[in-house]
């Protein structure tokens, strides 16, 4: 009933508003910076062309370095944490009693709210004279004094906020292995009870095969969004100790805003959106793979 | 575990557990359940203290070592917070319209194209949805900087409609896929009594789609509100000046604040707490419709 030549015009005008939106604000973008991250560019004077000298900059440039290597550790830290710890919950909470279910809606409310909220409620929880944290610690007798948790020692920065980022997105891979573990046909598992399967053996042989693909989901989610992580170090760290926990994000942000290196800002973006892209390759070849 | 020892039992009636057998299922029942709640009691516990923390009187919440839970009742926070720089009315409205219009923008786009790529003979139809997916590839993140220098120039940094903006590109590959997805999933008989009744695409579309896919729109809304609400990076590149700041910025800024004192902690628990509430307020009234969109969303 739609099949007729008017309607190939008209449906393109329903979808003109959308594309031209894309247009404008994502694809001119992504190709501004292209040809930002080959200048010279500030507001303030004329952009000059330099070729790759942006590049060489970014390849000479030691923070970049380490800015990358700390996002990197972070990433590695965080990511097995939030793939076996959510699954360890799913796996607890994956049956629909009440009790289970007020667990599993109280443990996606971190999810909701905004990280950046959350990051400054930990900041609290972890500071030195004010936090909680510390004030638990030292009644529990687990440490004598308080901790300067955001200070010189640049891992014991890393591991407050690994903390607050696990309680803030487990919820989320948690919500997603709970939905793959409840569409599993429940025969499936029957079967293998009555073939006198234990509870462990299961899930190893049923259960995990079975959430493959979603365990691959949640790994590539958790990795992307470690990789883009800024608002916990920004409004936590701050970077410090001497920017050894300012994130690839973070450095971008102080290059392209604070300093207004626009064109050097570009480049480091482009690099990242480049690491980001073949993280979301590696995933695609891995679902398509476990299809087959 | 051979399938011989399956087989010598009778498969329609389960044999009965021996007592030990019951004696150690019962035993990790209860050990799941005070797991499940120790897990609960550690999700929550953030944020019964700091919204315990928004209400101590001023004294309380500067003590060292502080208090787990408040003595008294005192809202002192909350007036300073009120107060506090521009005061809160100014942030909490810059929040709220930059919300509302990322919603509208959000919707005004994805409910046409969602409706033309679910049913329209659109040449190179399957193109234009992977390209309005587009963003999805690409983390705004990376595309502050051009999208920045563009605003600069088009006078639109400090603007409401600005950041609406940026959190529109932000959410709208997600809508666009909600949308074609529930436009696809009405059935086409709705549609034919009215087109031959003589009416027009956009009357089918107002009169007899856009009630059918109501659970869509609601969707749509309520992750544009979270994004929007939420987001911090784009704000804090895009807006600079105090009378132009959205929640989170205003509250980062109450976390530096160096003056006598140093940070307010009260009145940042005040902040924190103002902006958690409609975020689970909207959560627990729609969990429905939350988890769906989560769900879809995510397998993408």
């Amino acid at each position: 009933m739609y099949a007729t030549q008017r309607n190939k015009l008209i449906g393109l005008l329903y979808l003109a508003p959308a594309v031209l939106f894309v247009l404008v604000f994502t694809a001119y973008p992504l190709s501004q910076m292209l040809w930002m991250s080959l200048h010279n560019w500030s507001i303030i004077e004329p952009a000059k062309w330099v070729g790759f000298g942006n590049y060489v900059k970014a390849w000479n440039d030691r923070q970049f370095w380490t800015s990358l290597g700390f996002t990197l550790k972070y990433t590695l830290l965080l990511t097995p944490i939030l793939m076996v710890g959510g699954y360890l919950l799913a796996l607890l909470v994956s049956r629909n009693t009440p009790l289970r279910k007020f667990t599993r809606a109280v443990t996606f409310v971190p999810v909701v709210i905004g990280l950046g909220v959350s990051s400054l409620l930990w900041y609290w929880l972890f500071n030195y004279n004010f936090g909680l944290v510390n004030r638990f610690l030292v009644d529990l007798g687990i440490i004598a004094r308080p901790l300067v948790w955001f200070g010189e020692d640049a891992d014991r920065a890393l591991w407050a906020v690994i903390v607050s980022i696990v309680w803030k997105v487990l919820g989320f891979g948690m919500l997603l292995y709970v939905a793959a573990i409840q569409g599993i046909h429940p025969e499936t598992t029957e079967a293998a009870m009555v073939d006198g399967a234990s509870y462990w053996q299961r899930i190893r042989m049923i259960t995990l095969p079975l959430t493959y693909r979603t365990i691959l989901l949640v790994t590539l989610v958790s990795v992307i969004g470690s990789l883009l992580a800024f608002d916990q170090f920004y409004l936590m760290t701050a970077g410090q100790p001497f920017n050894r926990t300012a994130t690839s994000v973070f450095w971008i942000y102080l290059n392209s805003f604070p300093y207004l290196k626009l064109g050097y800002g570009a480049a480091l973006s482009l690099i990242l959106a480049l690491i980001i892209l073949a993280c979301t390759i590696v995933q695609m070849t891995l679902t398509r793979r476990s299809h087959a | 575990m051979s399938a011989g020892v399956a087989f010598a039992r009778d498969l329609t009636r389960p044999t009965a557990p021996t007592l030990a057998a019951r004696l150690w299922r019962s035993r990790s029942t209860y050990l799941a359940g005070a797991v499940c709640m120790a897990v609960s009691a550690v999700m929550l516990a953030p944020l019964v203290l700091s919204v315990s923390a928004s209400l101590k009187t001023t004294e309380e919440a500067s003590a060292i070592p502080p208090t787990y839970l408040t003595h008294l009742l005192s809202l002192s926070s909350y007036g300073r917070l009120w107060a506090y720089q521009e005061g809160l009315p100014t942030y909490l409205f810059n929040s709220g319209a930059v919300a509302f219009l990322a919603i509208a923008f959000c919707l005004i786009l994805s409910i046409p194209a969602g409706y033309a790529l679910a049913r329209f003979p659109i040449p190179g139809r399957e193109f234009f949805f992977v390209f309005l997916l587009l963003a999805l590839i690409i983390p705004y993140q990376a595309l502050l900087t051009p999208i920045f220098f563009m605003f600069a120039s088009l006078k639109l940094t400090n603007t409401l409609v600005g950041l609406a903006i940026v959190h529109t590109t932000i959410q709208l590959p997600f809508s666009v896929y909600i949308m074609r997805n529930s436009f696809e999933a009405v059935p086409r008989e709705l549609e034919e009594a009215a087109f031959i009744d003589g009416c027009s695409t956009w009357q089918v579309l107002l009169r007899i789609l856009l009630p059918a896919i109501r659970a869509a729109i609601v969707t749509v809304a309520l992750f544009a509100f979270i994004t929007s609400w939420n987001e911090f990076l784009g704000a804090l590149v895009m807006m600079n000046k105090g009378t132009a700041f959205t929640l989170p910025l205003i509250l980062s800024n109450a976390r530096q604040e160096t003056s006598i004192g140093g940070t307010d902690w009260g009145m940042l628990q005040a902040g924190i707490t103002i902006s958690i509430v409609p975020c689970v307020l909207f959560y627990l009234l729609l969990q429905k419709y939350y988890v769906s969109g989560f769900l879809s969303g995510a397998v993408k």
